[in-house]
């Protein structure tokens, strides 16, 4: 039967059925090879530089290298900002399966605190290059890296990275000069070469190192480099080599610096010594100050609020930003400008009571000597600080000329060159009060202007570098903390950067004026009597600032006084008279009597001019042949 | 003159040689061409490994013995066992779904004595044609609508196995292998025609019956980019290999992505990337072109085949070599999901070079043992 069925099979047929189904399929394959065949094209040639750009992206990264900082001197060539080499724990997230079991891990070998446990957690948040190492715990100890580096081999991601990291040797005294650096924070990136800080540790914050921050940083080396897929780095494609940052030699004296701050002891407040032939700074310092240290690699947020809520605000740069009533210290400078303006004059007698009064019935302007000074001239208006005298030059002149002579010092305006965020304190002038207060300049105005009062405030810069500029007799210097940078000398802009010459219509009464400051020591009635005694000669001028205005009748009386209200006690001076090499401004908050600072000034004048330091400085001298 | 007549002897006599020694000599050339240009893509993959390249020879040689010995069986023996065959390999395939072991959740190995394993859904690959050009031997020919019925009954049952394992790449290929026997038999083109329309319902219930991997992989494959570190990374970093590659390529050892180990298993189921980025589009399409050799003679053995049992297993083999190599360049350019099929001849691996192997052999048995008409 089923034989005879296959009999009348037809095979050629069943054959040439098949056959066709053959040609069917091998057209079916041809169709989908060449699908395969334009797919390729389609990657291979259109799509082909968006693909190579990914595997170029893929394989080839670029690590910064962050140069060594610049070094910032003092003028003998002693180290204030420091690089030293530190070891540091750090993590590639990318290697880390899990951070939990790596932190129990790590905790087994050395101390991780919860607060660089939270601080590592944040930076991973944070924008990062991938495979990029982020810092767990800086500063290892020899113990804690000896600890670790045995049993890094078991820790996937995991390494000991060495670093350069800023110290500053001399803590406090010089934080408020030299400034710091600090972390780097997404704003401070947005200022910066993002590519070149990859990698860097911190970055200039204040002080000398916020405005160098750009020379003393250096130019960050690039190494470009092929990693695999797990980002070990394989061959090194380009390399360019960091240029460290340059060297920064500062005018700053150390051992002078660190002696004025010891000597404000206990008190608040701020000294600045320059060097009137150059408006170099000599020093700048503001009590009380802090350990930048604490900066350099991020503060702990105890340290922080504690610096934060201090009454003492030892983060508030006094010299720069403090804003004073110059006091009497004022007095030269407005003589100078009675003189100029011809509103006084030397030889003119004038009766000093104890009190001034615009009109025969008005206010009662006091005098610091209730029984007055009796007939005085201009040069014993100096050496005795006779208000009245000031109240009615002041009421006199007016504030318009005042406001313009007073400018020639740098009041009102910003001075210091080469460091930030200095207060341009206040200069008062028609328009200001105008503008402040919508009201009329009144004469009473005037006559608190002119012993410093009022609505006068000046920073201990602007007091100091005037200070100079008397000394030098009218050769005013913007003051500068950096003398060269590199080997270069440092220049400035000119719009601000030069000096100029406050010339005066009779040039003699720079030497009048001087001679009538060194009378403030030598003078029998001197306010600075007691500064007598030294082998060469000083002038100088006191003051006495008022923390809040006494009424009319009220004696002020120390005794009864919180400290808080006690007057700020402010001195002036430059040494030796005949030819100034520093000027000194000095204030001591809550001070009291100006004698305090008027000390201060003659005890760095002994030291800068003839060495006399106590022995415990001699850290600090420096080696000049550096 | 004579000496034009003394060459034709000559040939006439070696074509009756490899006759005799049951070798197909254009099959195995073009074969050769492939394993060959293979090893030198493995080389490059395997991160310049020799030993890597050692074995994989060792595993051709062992494959050419396959090969060779079951060229020497005539196709008849063959068919007689092929209903045996089909049988004890579906009862393997039992086996393994009860005593099998495996690896990340699949069961697709037996367990043999002296710790080796055996994958019975590899042998599957052949022996389901074989049995549906059993089926077809003595049966005229287009098959009646009741024939069709009973033939994908025969393809569905140990592809449900092989599905279970799971492994949906090899069941795939299973019935695929099958189908296209019933194909070349002349399934007509109404049944052709209303399948295709069924697919996308086909598509879906094959979605419920998938694990949770393998739909995962679906949805990698339609979006890569919602997963770039996950199950996207591999079909992203493949595309971007065979991209970069260009026309001519990265040259040999010198392809980025395969050398730096951003192209994960380069040396196994993506090592056609390693090609494509190393030799460009002109590399690739030589070897397609190489594929298109094997895949043209084995077309044209089964077409010149003497029964319908020769035509429709050499063809179906034939075709399903095609569809491995069309799947996996396919994955891995990115037009067809990342399923785990191995480019033959060239991937790294053991069991598929057998079986590959073995289908050659079948096909060689099939040319070299027709009677002399």
């Amino acid at each position: 039967m089923s034989r005879q069925h296959q009999q009348f099979r037809n095979y050629r047929q069943e054959q040439r059925l098949t056959q066709n189904r053959v040609i069917a399929a091998a057209i079916f394959v041809l169709l989908l090879a060449s699908t395969l065949m334009a797919r390729l094209f389609y990657l291979q040639v259109i799509e082909y530089e968006l693909y190579q750009t990914k595997a170029d992206d893929n394989r080839v990264m670029l690590v910064t290298e962050p140069p060594p900082r610049g070094l910032i001197y003092d003028r003998h060539g002693l180290v204030l900002a420091d690089n030293r080499p530190i070891h540091s724990l750090t993590v590639t997230p990318e290697r880390v399966d899990n951070f939990v079991d790596l932190k129990e891990e790590l905790s087994k070998i050395i101390d991780i605190s919860d607060n660089e446990w939270e601080n590592f957690e944040d930076r991973l948040k944070e924008y990062r290059r991938p495979y990029q190492s982020i810092t767990l715990k800086s500063q290892l100890t020899d113990e804690e890296w000896a600890r670790v580096s045995v049993d890094l081999y078991r820790l996937d991601g995991v390494q000991v990275e060495a670093q350069l990291t800023r110290y500053y040797p001399y803590g406090e005294a010089f934080a408020h000069a030299v400034g710091y650096v600090g972390r780097i924070t997404a704003s401070d990136l947005e200022k910066v070469d993002k590519q070149a800080y990859q990698g860097a540790l911190f970055i200039g914050k204040t002080g000398i190192e916020g405005y160098y921050e750009k020379a003393l940083f250096g130019e960050a080396g690039f190494r470009k480099v092929e990693v695999n897929a797990r980002g070990r780095i394989m061959s090194q494609l380009e390399q360019q080599s960091p240029i460290p940052g340059k060297d920064l030699h500062l005018y700053l004296d150390a051992r002078l610096q660190q002696y004025a701050y010891d000597l404000l002891g206990d008190y608040k407040g701020a000294v600045v010594a320059i060097d009137p032939k150059n408006g170099g700074v000599l020093a700048l310092v503001s009590k009380p100050g802090f350990d930048p240290n604490l900066f350099v690699r991020g503060i702990s947020v105890a340290d922080y609020s504690e610096l934060r809520q201090s009454k003492k605000l030892p983060l508030f740069n006094r010299a720069l930003r403090g804003g004073y009533p110059p006091a009497s210290t004022i007095k030269p400078f407005m003589a100078l400008a009675g003189l100029d303006y011809g509103f006084a004059s030397w030889t003119e007698r004038y009766f000093a009571k104890g009190y001034y009064q615009i009109n025969p019935d008005g206010r009662r302007y006091r005098d610091w000597k209730r029984s007055g000074h009796g007939w005085i001239d201009l040069e014993r208006s100096i050496i005795e600080s006779v208000d009245t005298y000031y109240y009615q030059l002041a009421n006199k002149m007016g504030i318009t000329p005042i406001h313009s002579f007073l400018s020639l010092f740098g009041f009102g305006r910003s001075t210091i060159l080469d460091l930030n965020g200095d207060s341009t304190g206040l200069l008062p002038s028609n328009e200001w009060k105008k503008a402040k207060y919508k009201e009329p300049w009144y004469p009473g105005d005037s006559v608190n202007v002119g012993i410093g009062q009022g609505f006068m405030v000046a920073t201990p810069m602007q007091i100091a570098s005037a200070t100079s500029a008397l000394a030098s007799r009218g050769r005013y210097f913007y003051p500068r903390m950096a003398e060269t940078l590199g080997d270069q000398p440092v220049e400035f802009e000119d719009d601000l950067g030069g000096e100029h010459d406050i010339i005066l219509k009779d040039q003699r009464n720079w030497e009048k004026m001087v001679k009538a400051m060194r009378k403030v020591i030598t003078d029998s009635l001197g306010t600075a009597r007691r500064l007598q005694g030294t082998e060469y000669v000083i002038a100088g001028k006191t003051g006495t600032g008022q923390v809040f205005s006494l009424q009319e009748d009220e004696e002020y009386d120390s005794e009864k006084l919180d400290k808080r209200l006690h007057d700020h006690a402010l001195f002036i001076g430059f040494a030796p008279a005949e030819d100034p090499k520093i000027s000194v401004f000095a204030i001591f908050e809550n001070g009291g009597s100006s004698s305090k600072p008027a000390d201060l000034t003659k005890k760095l004048f002994d030291a800068y001019l003839y060495d006399k330091y106590p022995a415990h400085y001699d850290y600090l001298k420096g080696n000049d042949n550096e | 003159m004579s000496e034009n007549l003394y060459r034709r002897v000559l040939v006439f006599a070696n074509a009756r040689l490899w006759q005799l020694v049951h070798i197909d000599i254009l099959l195995i050339g073009s074969l050769f061409l492939l394993i060959g240009g293979g090893l030198f893509v493995l080389y490059s993959a395997s991160g310049q490994n020799a030993a890597m390249i050692e074995r994989q020879i060792f595993r051709f040689t062992a494959g050419l013995m396959v090969c060779l010995v079951l060229a020497q069986l005539p196709p008849k023996y063959m068919r007689r066992a092929s209903p045996a065959l089909y049988i004890f390999i579906s009862l393997l395939l039992i086996g393994v779904l009860l005593f099998g072991v495996g690896a990340k959740g699949a069961q697709r190995w037996l367990p043999l004595p002296g710790g080796l394993r055996f994958q019975p859904s590899e042998i599957m690959k052949i022996v389901m044609p074989m049995m549906v050009a059993w089926y077809f031997s003595d049966r005229a020919l287009p098959p009646s609508f009741k024939q069709i019925v009973t033939v994908l009954i025969l393809i569905v049952a140990p592809v449900l196995l092989i599905a279970k394992q799971p492994d949906l790449g090899t069941s795939l290929l299973v019935a695929v292998s099958g189908i296209f026997a019933l194909f070349l038999a002349g399934l007509g083109w109404r049944y052709i025609l209303g399948a295709a329309a069924l697919a996308p319902i086909a598509g879906f219930s094959l979605w419920q019956v998938m694990h949770d991997y393998q739909k995962q992989r679906v949805l990698t494959f339609l979006n890569p980019e919602s997963d770039p570190l996950g199950s996207g990374w591999n079909i992203i970093q493949s595309k971007t290999a065979i991209g970069s590659g260009g026309i001519y390529g990265k040259g040999w050892l010198e392809g980025t992505q395969a050398q730096l180990d951003f192209l994960p298993e380069s040396h196994t189921d993506f090592i056609i990337a390693v090609l494509a980025e190393e030799f460009g589009m002109l590399g690739c399409g030589l070897l397609i072109l190489a594929y298109l050799l094997v895949i043209a003679r084995g077309l044209y053995i089964s077409a010149m085949a003497e029964d319908n049992y020769a035509r429709l297993l050499a063809g179906s083999l034939t075709l399903t070599f095609f569809v491995y190599m069309f799947v996996n360049i396919g994955m891995v350019s990115g037009i067809l999901p990342v399923v785990g099929v191995p480019l033959p001849l060239v991937s790294y691996g053991g069991t598929s070079i057998i079986t590959i192997m073995a289908t050659f052999g079948i096909l060689m048995s099939i040319q070299t043992h027709k009677r002399a008409r």
